[in-house]
C-alpha cells in the first residue's frame, strides 16, 4: 500500500514537473530601441530584425519592443521587460550599456545583447557591424562623383564609432581623389529630422555637392535630393526618399544575427560573446548603386568586393593622422579592431577639429 | 455667437479637489474609448496602466524614482513662481548642481573614501545649482534682463558645458573614448532602502523639500513675502518687503532643489556622467508645478501622475504591444481633461449671442 502511495505521488509530481514543459511555453524576446520603429534608420533597422525573428520561429516565439527609451532613463524599461518573462533582450542602443548591466547582474536567468557596447558579462553579449567598410566604398564614390571636391558629412556624436567611419569614409574618398575635402556638422541627436535636415542645408550652403550621414532619418539625404545633389542613404535602405538623390546606402542587416541568438536561446546554447561583423557576414549590405555612371559603380562593386574578399582593408597601413604623424600600427598591415574601436582622432585631410 | 469664460466668485473647496479626480475619470474615458477603437480591451489597458504599477513594490517603487526629480524640481520652480518670477531653466540648474556634486565622486576615485563623499557631492550639488540660477536673477535685479530668455538659454551652456566634460578631462580612461565619466564606486552612491527595487535615499530628500515647503509658504513671514510679491507686487513694497532680495532668494531656492535633484539623480540613480543625464525632467517640472496649483501636496500629486501615465505607458508597450504614440496621446488628454476642469470649476460658460450688423 505503501509502495503504491509513494509510487503514484510520484507520478503526480513528475506530471506536475511535466506539465509547462508540454505546454511548450514560447520565449518570450525583448527589444529596446533608442528612437521610433519609424525613424527609417537604426531602431528601423532593428525593428526588422525583430520581425525576421518573429517570421523565422513561428509560435515558439513572442517577441516585444519598447520604442524612444531615453538613454538616461532606461533601466526601467529593461527591467521591466525581464520581470515579465522575457528571456533574451536586445538593448540596441550604446548608451544602455551601463543600464543593461546593472539589469542583467539582478537576473542572471535573463540573457542581454548590447548593440556597440564593449562591456560583457556572463549573460551579457556585445554585437556591432564594421560599418565604416560600408563608408569606405561610398568615400570612393563620393570621391568621384563629386565636382566641388566638398563633401558634407552629418554626425550624431563623436564617438570612436562615428569617428572611425568619417575617417572610413575620407580614406576611400582620398584613395581615387586627393584634392577631396570633408565637411562635418554635429547634429548632436540620432534622431531628429528638423535638425538634421538644418545640418544638411547648412552643409549644402557650404558647397557641398555629396551629403552623407551618420544620423538616423532620412532628413538628410531628402534635402539633398531637393538641392538636386546627392547623398547616401544611413542604416537602410532609403531610396523611396530620394530616387534621384541616393547613390546607395549601408544596409545595417541584424535579421541573421538576431535569428541565429534566438536559435542557440531555443536550443540552449546561449553562450556571451561579442561580434563584430561586416560586409563579409553580411552584417553590412549595401543597397543597389543607383544615380551614378558605369565606371563609378563597377568601381564601387569591386571596392565592396575587396573588402568582403579581405584584400582591402579601410584602414590598412599607413595611416596618417590630420598632422600628417603616422598612426602606430596595431593589426596585421592596417589598424587593429581595439584602435578602430577607440578612435578619437581625425585621418589626414579632414576640415575639422574632433570635439574633445 | 461666442463661449465667454466668467470668474465664479464662490468656488467651494471640495469643487477644487475634486476637479482633478473628475478630470482622471474623464480622461480615463477618453482613453479607453481610443483602445477599444484599436481593438483592443480598454479594461485590461487600465488593468497596466493604472492599476499594476501601485499594486506591487517594484512598481511603486518605479514610480516614486520617477517622481523623485520631478518633485524636488517643482517644488523649487513653486518659490518663483508664486514670487511671479519665471524661471524656466531648471533643466540647467539641474545639471550644474550633478557636475558641481560630481566633481567629489570623480576626485575620489579609486580612493575607497567612503559615505562622506555622497554627503559633501549632494552639498556640492545644491550650492552648484544654486549659484547657476543666480545667474539670471542677478542678472534681472542689476540691470533688469528677462530672467526667461537667459535662465532658458543657460540650460544650453549647461548641457554643453557637461558635453564638453564628459567628452574631455572627465572621461573615464578606460572607456575606449567614449563620452562617459567611471562609475562611481559604491561609497559615492546614495544607499538603496529596499532590498529588492531601485528606491534611494533620495526619496527622504524629497520629502523634507516638501514639508519644508509647506512649512515655509503657511507659517514663515518669508513665504508671505514671496506669495505677496507675486499677487501684489504694490502691497509688498509698502509692506517693507525688499524685491530685490526676494528675487535673489527665491531662485537661489529654486535652484538649489533642481541641482539637489541633479545629484541625486546621478548619485541615486545614474552612477555616472553622461552627455544626457535627464529626460528633460526640469521642463517636466514646469507642468508638474502648475499641475500641483504651486502647492507642496498638489505638486506630489501632479508629479504622481506624470509618472505615473510614463510607467503605464511604457506597461501597454510591453505587455498589450500598445504603441507608444498612443501613451502619449494619452498623456496629452489627460492634461488637457486636468486643466478644462480647473477652468470649468473657477469660470463658468456664459453663451453671447452677438447681433448681425
Amino acid at each position: 500500500m505503501r509502495h503504491i502511495l509513494k509510487l503514484a505521488g510520484a507520478l503526480a509530481l513528475a506530471a506536475g514537473l511535466a506539465a509547462p514543459a508540454a505546454a511548450q511555453e514560447k520565449l518570450k524576446i525583448g527589444f529596446i530601441y533608442v528612437g521610433p520603429v519609424g525613424d527609417h534608420g537604426w531602431s528601423y533597422q532593428h525593428d526588422q530584425g525583430r520581425k525576421a525573428i518573429e517570421a523565422a520561429f513561428p509560435g515558439k516565439v513572442e517577441t516585444t519592443y519598447v520604442e524612444s527609451v531615453p538613454e538616461a532613463d532606461s533601466d526601467r524599461s529593461i527591467e521591466q521587460l525581464a520581470r515579465t518573462g522575457h528571456k533574451l533582450i536586445f538593448t540596441t542602443s550604446f548608451g544602455f550599456m551601463e543600464p543593461t548591466l546593472k539589469v542583467a547582474a539582478k537576473y542572471p536567468n535573463v540573457m542581454f545583447e548590447h548593440a556597440t557596447g564593449y562591456k560583457r558579462a556572463k549573460n551579457v553579449a556585445t554585437y556591432s557591424g564594421r560599418f565604416h567598410e560600408g563608408r569606405y566604398v561610398q568615400g570612393v564614390i563620393a570621391g568621384k562623383m563629386t565636382k566641388s571636391n566638398i563633401i558634407g558629412y552629418v554626425g550624431a556624436y563623436p564617438i570612436p564609432e562615428v569617428v572611425a567611419g568619417i575617417n572610413a569614409f575620407m580614406l576611400g574618398a582620398q584613395s581615387v581623389n586627393p584634392n577631396v575635402k570633408v565637411k562635418i556638422v554635429w547634429a548632436n541627436t540620432w534622431f531628429d529630422p528638423g535638425k538634421e535636415g538644418d545640418a544638411a542645408k547648412a552643409l549644402l550652403a557650404q558647397g557641398a555637392d555629396i551629403i552623407t550621414q551618420h544620423t538616423d532619418s532620412p532628413a538628410p539625404l531628402q534635402q539633398a535630393e531637393a538641392a538636386g545633389k546627392f547623398a547616401f542613404g544611413q542604416a537602410s535602405d532609403m531610396i523611396r526618399f530620394a530616387p534621384k538623390g541616393q547613390l546607395t546606402a549601408i544596409i545595417d542587416d541584424w535579421a541573421p544575427y538576431y535569428v541565429e541568438r534566438t536559435r542557440a536561446m531555443l536550443e540552449g546554447k546561449w553562450q556571451s560573446h561579442d561580434v563584430w561583423d561586416g560586409l563579409a557576414k553580411g552584417k553590412v549590405k549595401m543597397a543597389p548603386y543607383t544615380n551614378m555612371p558605369d565606371d563609378v559603380k563597377k568601381l564601387a562593386l569591386e571596392t565592396e568586393e575587396a573588402i568582403k574578399t579581405g584584400k582591402l582593408d579601410p584602414f590598412k597601413c599607413p595611416v596618417l593622422d590630420q598632422d600628417g604623424k603616422q598612426v602606430e600600427c596595431k593589426g596585421k598591415g592596417a589598424l587593429s579592431d581595439p584602435q578602430i574601436l577607440s578612435m578619437n582622432f581625425y585621418v589626414k585631410g579632414i576640415d575639422d577639429k574632433l570635439p574633445k | 455667437m461666442r463661449l465667454e469664460l466668467v470668474p465664479r466668485t464662490d468656488v467651494p473647496g471640495y469643487a477644487r479637489t475634486l476637479a482633478p479626480l473628475g478630470a482622471i475619470v474623464a480622461a480615463i474615458l477618453i482613453g479607453g474609448l481610443v483602445v477599444a477603437l484599436l481593438g483592443r480591451s480598454p479594461a485590461a489597458a487600465l488593468d497596466v496602466y493604472f492599476v499594476q504599477p501601485l499594486s506591487e513594490s517594484w512598481g511603486l517603487q518605479e514610480l516614486a524614482v520617477k517622481m523623485l526629480p520631478l518633485v524636488l524640481i517643482a517644488v523649487g520652480l513653486s518659490f518663483c513662481f508664486r514670487a511671479n518670477l519665471w524661471n524656466i531653466g531648471a533643466e540647467g540648474q539641474f545639471v550644474a548642481g550633478a557636475v558641481a556634486g560630481a566633481m567629489v565622486p570623480l576626485a575620489t576615485h579609486g580612493m575607497e573614501a567612503g559615505p562622506w563623499v555622497v554627503v559633501v557631492a549632494l552639498v556640492l550639488g545644491t550650492l552648484g545649482g544654486a549659484l547657476y540660477a543666480l545667474i539670471p536673477a542677478f542678472l534681472r535685479v542689476t540691470l533688469g534682463v528677462s530672467e526667461i530668455l537667459t535662465s532658458l538659454m543657460l540650460v544650453y551652456v549647461a548641457q554643453l558645458g557637461l558635453d564638453w566634460l564628459v567628452r574631455g578631462p572627465w572621461r573615464d580612461p578606460k572607456g575606449f573614448n567614449f563620452p562617459q565619466t567611471v562609475v562611481f564606486e559604491p561609497g559615492a552612491q546614495l544607499p538603496m532602502l529596499m532590498e529588492a527595487g531601485r528606491l534611494h535615499a533620495g526619496a527622504g530628500l524629497a520629502v523634507i523639500a516638501v514639508l519644508a515647503t509647506w512649512f515655509i509658504f503657511s507659517r514663515t513671514l518669508f513665504g508671505f513675502g514671496i506669495r505677496v510679491s507675486g499677487e501684489a507686487p504694490k502691497a509688498a513694497r509698502f509692506a517693507g518687503f525688499d524685491a530685490n532680495r526676494l528675487v535673489l532668494i527665491a531662485f537661489a531656492v529654486s535652484g538649489g532643489l533642481a541641482g539637489l535633484a541633479g545629484i541625486v539623480e546621478v548619485t541615486g540613480q545614474i552612477g555616472q556622467l553622461k552627455p544626457s543625464i535627464s529626460p528633460g525632467y526640469g521642463f517636466t517640472a514646469i507642468i508638474v508645478a502648475f499641475l500641483g496649483r504651486l502647492h507642496p501636496v498638489g505638486i506630489l500629486f501632479g508629479a504622481f501622475v506624470i509618472s505615473l501615465t510614463v510607467i503605464g505607458g511604457e506597461n501597454a508597450q510591453i505587455l498589450l504591444k500598445l504603441p507608444l504614440d498612443l501613451t502619449t496621446v494619452f498623456q496629452g488628454v489627460l492634461l488637457m481633461c486636468v486643466l478644462a476642469a480647473d477652468a470649468l470649476v473657477s469660470n463658468r460658460v456664459r453663451i453671447v449671442r452677438t447681433a448681425r450688423a
